[in-house]
Protein backbone atom coordinates (compact mmCIF):
# COMPACT_ATOMS: atom_id res chain seq x y z
CA UNK A 1 0.00 0.00 0.00
CA UNK A 2 1.18 3.44 -0.85
CA UNK A 3 1.35 5.22 2.48
CA UNK A 4 2.08 8.53 0.85
CA UNK A 5 -1.29 8.60 -0.74
CA UNK A 6 -3.48 9.79 2.03
CA UNK A 7 -6.80 9.01 0.46
CA UNK A 8 -8.20 7.03 -2.39
CA UNK A 9 -9.41 9.91 -4.46
CA UNK A 10 -6.58 12.18 -5.36
CA UNK A 11 -3.90 11.10 -7.76
CA UNK A 12 -1.23 13.65 -8.05
CA UNK A 13 2.18 14.44 -6.81
CA UNK A 14 3.79 17.64 -5.69
CA UNK A 15 4.62 19.63 -2.63
CA UNK A 16 1.07 20.79 -1.84
CA UNK A 17 -0.41 17.31 -1.72
CA UNK A 18 -0.62 16.98 2.04
CA UNK A 19 -2.77 20.10 2.32
CA UNK A 20 -5.32 19.06 -0.23
CA UNK A 21 -8.59 18.01 1.33
CA UNK A 22 -10.42 15.03 -0.15
CA UNK A 23 -13.73 16.15 -1.61
CA UNK A 24 -16.97 14.37 -2.42
CA UNK A 25 -20.36 15.43 -3.66
CA UNK A 26 -23.99 14.47 -3.52
CA UNK A 27 -26.61 15.77 -5.96
CA UNK A 28 -29.98 16.94 -4.64
CA UNK A 29 -32.62 16.78 -7.38
CA UNK A 30 -36.38 17.07 -7.73
CA UNK A 31 -39.00 19.39 -9.13
CA UNK A 32 -39.21 23.14 -8.71
CA UNK A 33 -40.13 24.18 -5.17
CA UNK A 34 -39.76 20.72 -3.65
CA UNK A 35 -37.32 21.96 -0.99
CA UNK A 36 -33.86 21.29 -2.43
CA UNK A 37 -32.36 24.52 -1.17
CA UNK A 38 -34.05 24.06 2.21
CA UNK A 39 -32.58 20.58 2.53
CA UNK A 40 -29.10 21.78 1.63
CA UNK A 41 -29.40 24.66 4.10
CA UNK A 42 -30.40 22.35 6.95
CA UNK A 43 -27.04 20.58 7.03
CA UNK A 44 -24.66 22.97 5.32
CA UNK A 45 -22.08 24.83 7.38
CA UNK A 46 -22.46 27.75 5.01
CA UNK A 47 -25.57 29.49 3.82
CA UNK A 48 -26.31 27.78 0.52
CA UNK A 49 -24.19 29.56 -2.02
CA UNK A 50 -25.16 30.23 -5.53
CA UNK A 51 -23.07 30.37 -8.64
CA UNK A 52 -24.72 31.59 -11.78
CA UNK A 53 -24.21 30.84 -15.42
CA UNK A 54 -25.39 33.31 -18.03
CA UNK A 55 -27.07 31.39 -20.81
CA UNK A 56 -28.17 32.38 -24.22
CA UNK A 57 -29.56 30.63 -27.25
CA UNK A 58 -26.59 31.75 -29.29
CA UNK A 59 -23.07 30.62 -28.77
CA UNK A 60 -20.65 33.36 -27.87
CA UNK A 61 -18.32 34.42 -30.63
CA UNK A 62 -15.93 37.34 -30.61
CA UNK A 63 -17.11 38.82 -33.89
CA UNK A 64 -20.67 37.77 -33.57
CA UNK A 65 -22.61 40.99 -33.13
CA UNK A 66 -25.38 39.94 -35.44
CA UNK A 67 -28.71 39.86 -33.63
CA UNK A 68 -27.32 41.08 -30.33
CA UNK A 69 -30.28 43.28 -29.61
CA UNK A 70 -32.70 40.37 -29.76
CA UNK A 71 -30.53 37.94 -27.87
CA UNK A 72 -32.28 36.67 -24.79
CA UNK A 73 -30.18 35.81 -21.81
CA UNK A 74 -31.29 33.88 -18.80
CA UNK A 75 -29.36 32.87 -15.77
CA UNK A 76 -29.16 29.35 -14.47
CA UNK A 77 -28.21 29.14 -10.85
CA UNK A 78 -26.93 26.21 -8.93
CA UNK A 79 -27.07 26.14 -5.19
CA UNK A 80 -24.55 24.32 -3.15
CA UNK A 81 -23.77 23.67 0.49
CA UNK A 82 -20.74 22.28 2.24
CA UNK A 83 -20.02 20.04 5.21
CA UNK A 84 -16.45 19.66 6.53
CA UNK A 85 -15.68 16.61 8.61
CA UNK A 86 -13.01 15.97 11.22
CA UNK A 87 -11.33 13.59 8.75
CA UNK A 88 -10.60 16.64 6.50
CA UNK A 89 -13.12 15.36 4.01
CA UNK A 90 -15.31 18.09 2.53
CA UNK A 91 -18.71 16.99 1.30
CA UNK A 92 -20.59 19.22 -1.15
CA UNK A 93 -24.32 19.11 -1.72
CA UNK A 94 -25.43 20.41 -5.10
CA UNK A 95 -29.02 21.33 -5.83
CA UNK A 96 -29.91 20.85 -9.48
CA UNK A 97 -31.19 23.86 -11.42
CA UNK A 98 -34.97 24.07 -11.29
CA UNK A 99 -35.46 24.00 -15.03
CA UNK A 100 -34.77 20.62 -16.47
CA UNK A 101 -33.76 21.99 -19.84
CA UNK A 102 -30.31 22.65 -18.41
CA UNK A 103 -29.28 19.03 -18.80
CA UNK A 104 -25.69 19.89 -19.62
CA UNK A 105 -25.34 21.24 -16.10
CA UNK A 106 -26.65 18.03 -14.67
CA UNK A 107 -23.77 16.17 -16.28
CA UNK A 108 -21.36 18.55 -14.57
CA UNK A 109 -23.07 18.07 -11.23
CA UNK A 110 -23.43 14.32 -11.54
CA UNK A 111 -19.96 13.40 -12.80
CA UNK A 112 -18.07 11.73 -9.98
CA UNK A 113 -20.94 12.18 -7.53
CA UNK A 114 -21.40 9.63 -4.80
CA UNK A 115 -25.08 9.50 -5.59
CA UNK A 116 -28.25 11.53 -5.61
CA UNK A 117 -31.26 12.31 -3.48
CA UNK A 118 -34.42 12.78 -5.54
CA UNK A 119 -36.87 14.84 -3.54
CA UNK A 120 -40.56 14.23 -4.07
CA UNK A 121 -43.67 16.16 -3.08
CA UNK A 122 -46.79 13.98 -2.75
CA UNK A 123 -48.92 16.78 -4.19
CA UNK A 124 -46.87 16.76 -7.41
CA UNK A 125 -45.27 13.36 -7.65
CA UNK A 126 -44.78 13.58 -11.41
CA UNK A 127 -42.35 16.48 -10.95
CA UNK A 128 -39.55 14.10 -10.03
CA UNK A 129 -39.93 11.71 -12.96
CA UNK A 130 -37.36 13.58 -15.03
CA UNK A 131 -34.77 13.37 -12.24
CA UNK A 132 -35.36 9.66 -11.72
CA UNK A 133 -35.04 9.03 -15.46
CA UNK A 134 -31.79 10.93 -15.56
CA UNK A 135 -30.12 8.99 -12.74
CA UNK A 136 -31.40 5.64 -13.97
CA UNK A 137 -30.14 6.36 -17.46
CA UNK A 138 -26.73 7.44 -16.18
CA UNK A 139 -26.46 4.61 -13.64
CA UNK A 140 -26.05 6.96 -10.72
CA UNK A 141 -27.37 5.46 -7.49
CA UNK A 142 -30.18 7.48 -5.92
CA UNK A 143 -32.73 7.34 -3.16
CA UNK A 144 -36.08 9.08 -3.00
CA UNK A 145 -36.78 11.42 -0.10
CA UNK A 146 -40.40 12.47 0.26
CA UNK A 147 -40.50 15.94 1.73
CA UNK A 148 -43.47 15.92 4.10
CA UNK A 149 -45.08 19.31 3.68
CA UNK A 150 -47.58 20.12 6.41
CA UNK A 151 -50.58 20.28 4.08
CA UNK A 152 -49.58 17.44 1.78
CA UNK A 153 -51.38 14.10 1.82
CA UNK A 154 -49.47 11.39 3.69
CA UNK A 155 -48.64 8.18 1.90
CA UNK A 156 -46.77 5.08 2.86
CA UNK A 157 -43.33 4.83 1.24
CA UNK A 158 -44.50 1.70 -0.57
CA UNK A 159 -47.32 3.63 -2.25
CA UNK A 160 -44.82 6.19 -3.44
CA UNK A 161 -42.54 3.45 -4.77
CA UNK A 162 -45.44 2.15 -6.85
CA UNK A 163 -46.41 5.61 -8.04
CA UNK A 164 -42.86 6.24 -9.20
CA UNK A 165 -42.37 2.68 -10.55
CA UNK A 166 -39.10 2.34 -8.64
CA UNK A 167 -37.22 -0.91 -8.49
CA UNK A 168 -37.55 -2.65 -5.12
CA UNK A 169 -34.02 -1.94 -3.91
CA UNK A 170 -34.25 1.86 -4.19
CA UNK A 171 -34.84 3.27 -0.68
CA UNK A 172 -37.82 5.59 -0.25
CA UNK A 173 -37.86 7.60 2.95
CA UNK A 174 -40.02 10.33 4.40
CA UNK A 175 -38.24 13.45 5.56
CA UNK A 176 -38.62 17.02 6.69
CA UNK A 177 -36.18 19.14 4.69
CA UNK A 178 -36.17 21.81 7.41
CA UNK A 179 -34.96 19.40 10.07
CA UNK A 180 -31.24 18.78 10.36
CA UNK A 181 -31.54 15.30 11.89
CA UNK A 182 -34.06 14.27 9.30
CA UNK A 183 -31.79 15.41 6.47
CA UNK A 184 -28.83 13.70 8.12
CA UNK A 185 -30.80 10.43 8.03
CA UNK A 186 -31.53 10.94 4.35
CA UNK A 187 -27.83 11.40 3.54
CA UNK A 188 -26.81 8.42 5.68
CA UNK A 189 -29.39 6.25 3.89
CA UNK A 190 -27.92 7.33 0.58
CA UNK A 191 -24.33 6.61 1.66
CA UNK A 192 -25.27 3.14 2.95
CA UNK A 193 -27.27 2.34 -0.15
CA UNK A 194 -24.43 3.42 -2.44
CA UNK A 195 -21.87 1.35 -0.51
CA UNK A 196 -23.99 -1.76 -0.91
CA UNK A 197 -24.93 -1.18 -4.53
CA UNK A 198 -21.38 -0.29 -5.58
CA UNK A 199 -19.90 -3.34 -3.88
CA UNK A 200 -22.47 -5.55 -5.64
CA UNK A 201 -21.62 -3.87 -8.91
CA UNK A 202 -17.88 -4.43 -8.51
CA UNK A 203 -18.40 -8.08 -7.59
CA UNK A 204 -20.62 -8.54 -10.60
CA UNK A 205 -17.92 -6.93 -12.74
CA UNK A 206 -15.28 -9.37 -11.48
CA UNK A 207 -17.28 -12.52 -12.07
CA UNK B 1 -33.58 60.36 -7.84
CA UNK B 2 -37.18 61.11 -6.94
CA UNK B 3 -39.59 58.71 -5.38
CA UNK B 4 -41.71 58.85 -8.50
CA UNK B 5 -39.94 57.16 -11.35
CA UNK B 6 -41.66 57.76 -14.69
CA UNK B 7 -39.60 55.03 -16.36
CA UNK B 8 -40.75 52.27 -14.04
CA UNK B 9 -38.21 50.11 -12.30
CA UNK B 10 -34.62 51.20 -12.69
CA UNK B 11 -31.54 49.18 -11.95
CA UNK B 12 -28.56 50.78 -10.29
CA UNK B 13 -25.15 49.61 -9.21
CA UNK B 14 -24.98 45.89 -8.48
CA UNK B 15 -28.57 45.28 -9.60
CA UNK B 16 -27.75 46.50 -13.07
CA UNK B 17 -25.41 43.53 -13.54
CA UNK B 18 -21.75 43.52 -14.48
CA UNK B 19 -20.43 46.46 -16.47
CA UNK B 20 -18.26 44.06 -18.42
CA UNK B 21 -20.05 41.10 -19.97
CA UNK B 22 -18.82 37.91 -18.28
CA UNK B 23 -17.04 36.37 -21.24
CA UNK B 24 -15.27 39.63 -22.09
CA UNK B 25 -12.87 38.62 -19.33
CA UNK B 26 -11.84 35.63 -21.43
CA UNK B 27 -11.73 37.55 -24.75
CA UNK B 28 -14.82 35.67 -25.77
CA UNK B 29 -13.37 32.22 -25.24
CA UNK B 30 -15.91 29.80 -23.83
CA UNK B 31 -13.73 26.69 -23.55
CA UNK B 32 -10.46 26.29 -21.66
CA UNK B 33 -7.38 26.33 -23.86
CA UNK B 34 -6.07 23.36 -21.92
CA UNK B 35 -6.31 19.61 -21.81
CA UNK B 36 -6.90 19.65 -18.07
CA UNK B 37 -10.45 19.11 -16.88
CA UNK B 38 -11.91 21.22 -14.14
CA UNK B 39 -14.54 19.33 -12.16
CA UNK B 40 -16.63 21.21 -9.63
CA UNK B 41 -14.98 19.59 -6.63
CA UNK B 42 -11.50 19.28 -8.08
CA UNK B 43 -9.01 21.25 -6.04
CA UNK B 44 -6.69 23.88 -7.56
CA UNK B 45 -3.56 25.27 -6.02
CA UNK B 46 -1.07 27.92 -7.10
CA UNK B 47 2.39 26.54 -7.80
CA UNK B 48 4.26 29.80 -7.17
CA UNK B 49 5.74 29.75 -10.69
CA UNK B 50 6.11 33.06 -12.49
CA UNK B 51 4.34 33.60 -15.77
CA UNK B 52 6.30 33.33 -19.01
CA UNK B 53 7.05 36.44 -21.03
CA UNK B 54 4.29 35.99 -23.56
CA UNK B 55 1.55 35.63 -20.96
CA UNK B 56 0.26 38.62 -19.06
CA UNK B 57 -2.17 37.59 -16.34
CA UNK B 58 -5.25 39.81 -16.17
CA UNK B 59 -6.78 41.07 -12.92
CA UNK B 60 -9.06 38.02 -12.73
CA UNK B 61 -6.12 35.65 -13.24
CA UNK B 62 -4.29 37.36 -10.41
CA UNK B 63 -7.31 37.20 -8.14
CA UNK B 64 -7.64 33.48 -8.76
CA UNK B 65 -3.95 32.97 -8.02
CA UNK B 66 -4.25 34.85 -4.74
CA UNK B 67 -7.23 32.74 -3.69
CA UNK B 68 -5.40 29.56 -4.66
CA UNK B 69 -2.40 30.05 -2.42
CA UNK B 70 -4.19 27.45 -0.36
CA UNK B 71 -5.67 24.44 -2.13
CA UNK B 72 -9.21 25.46 -3.06
CA UNK B 73 -12.06 23.42 -4.54
CA UNK B 74 -13.17 24.94 -7.86
CA UNK B 75 -16.76 25.41 -6.75
CA UNK B 76 -15.66 27.50 -3.74
CA UNK B 77 -13.31 29.48 -5.94
CA UNK B 78 -16.08 30.20 -8.45
CA UNK B 79 -18.37 31.41 -5.74
CA UNK B 80 -15.61 33.57 -4.25
CA UNK B 81 -14.58 35.32 -7.47
CA UNK B 82 -18.24 35.77 -8.40
CA UNK B 83 -17.73 34.84 -12.04
CA UNK B 84 -19.61 32.18 -14.01
CA UNK B 85 -18.14 28.71 -13.82
CA UNK B 86 -17.48 28.69 -17.57
CA UNK B 87 -15.40 31.85 -17.28
CA UNK B 88 -13.46 30.50 -14.31
CA UNK B 89 -12.68 27.33 -16.25
CA UNK B 90 -11.18 29.32 -19.13
CA UNK B 91 -9.03 31.34 -16.72
CA UNK B 92 -7.93 28.16 -14.90
CA UNK B 93 -6.96 26.70 -18.27
CA UNK B 94 -4.70 29.69 -18.95
CA UNK B 95 -3.05 29.39 -15.55
CA UNK B 96 -2.48 25.62 -15.71
CA UNK B 97 -1.03 25.99 -19.22
CA UNK B 98 1.46 28.46 -17.78
CA UNK B 99 2.31 26.08 -14.95
CA UNK B 100 1.15 28.67 -12.42
CA UNK B 101 -1.67 26.48 -11.17
CA UNK B 102 -2.09 22.78 -10.57
CA UNK B 103 -5.30 20.73 -10.52
CA UNK B 104 -5.62 17.92 -8.02
CA UNK B 105 -8.37 15.81 -9.46
CA UNK B 106 -11.03 14.48 -7.15
CA UNK B 107 -13.09 13.24 -10.04
CA UNK B 108 -10.72 11.27 -12.17
CA UNK B 109 -12.87 8.22 -11.66
CA UNK B 110 -16.53 8.57 -12.53
CA UNK B 111 -17.38 6.20 -9.67
CA UNK B 112 -16.22 6.87 -6.10
CA UNK B 113 -14.40 4.08 -4.34
CA UNK B 114 -15.43 2.29 -1.16
CA UNK B 115 -12.89 4.11 0.95
CA UNK B 116 -14.33 7.51 0.09
CA UNK B 117 -17.85 6.20 0.69
CA UNK B 118 -16.79 4.94 4.11
CA UNK B 119 -15.34 8.37 4.94
CA UNK B 120 -18.59 10.05 3.92
CA UNK B 121 -20.71 7.65 5.95
CA UNK B 122 -18.51 7.95 9.05
CA UNK B 123 -18.56 11.72 8.73
CA UNK B 124 -22.32 11.95 8.40
CA UNK B 125 -22.89 9.62 11.33
CA UNK B 126 -20.68 11.76 13.54
CA UNK B 127 -22.54 14.98 12.72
Amino acid sequence: MDLNRFDGTHHDSGPARADVPPTAKIVIAGGFGVGKTTLVGSVSEIRPLRTEEPMSDRSVGIDDTHGVSTKTTTTVAMDFGRISFASQLVLYLFGTPGQERFWFMWDDLAYGAIGAVVMADTRRVADCFASIDYFERNEIPFIVAVNCFDDAPRFEPEDIRIALTLSPEVPVILCDARDRDSVKKVLISLAKYVMVSRSHASKAGLS
Amino acid sequence: MTSHDPYGERWFDHEAGPVVRPYAVTNGRTLPNSSASFGLIDVVVATGERSSEHFRPGPEHRRILRLCRRPTPIVDLTSEVDLPLGVVRVLLGDLTNEGMLRVVSAQRQPVPDQRLLRMVLDGLESL
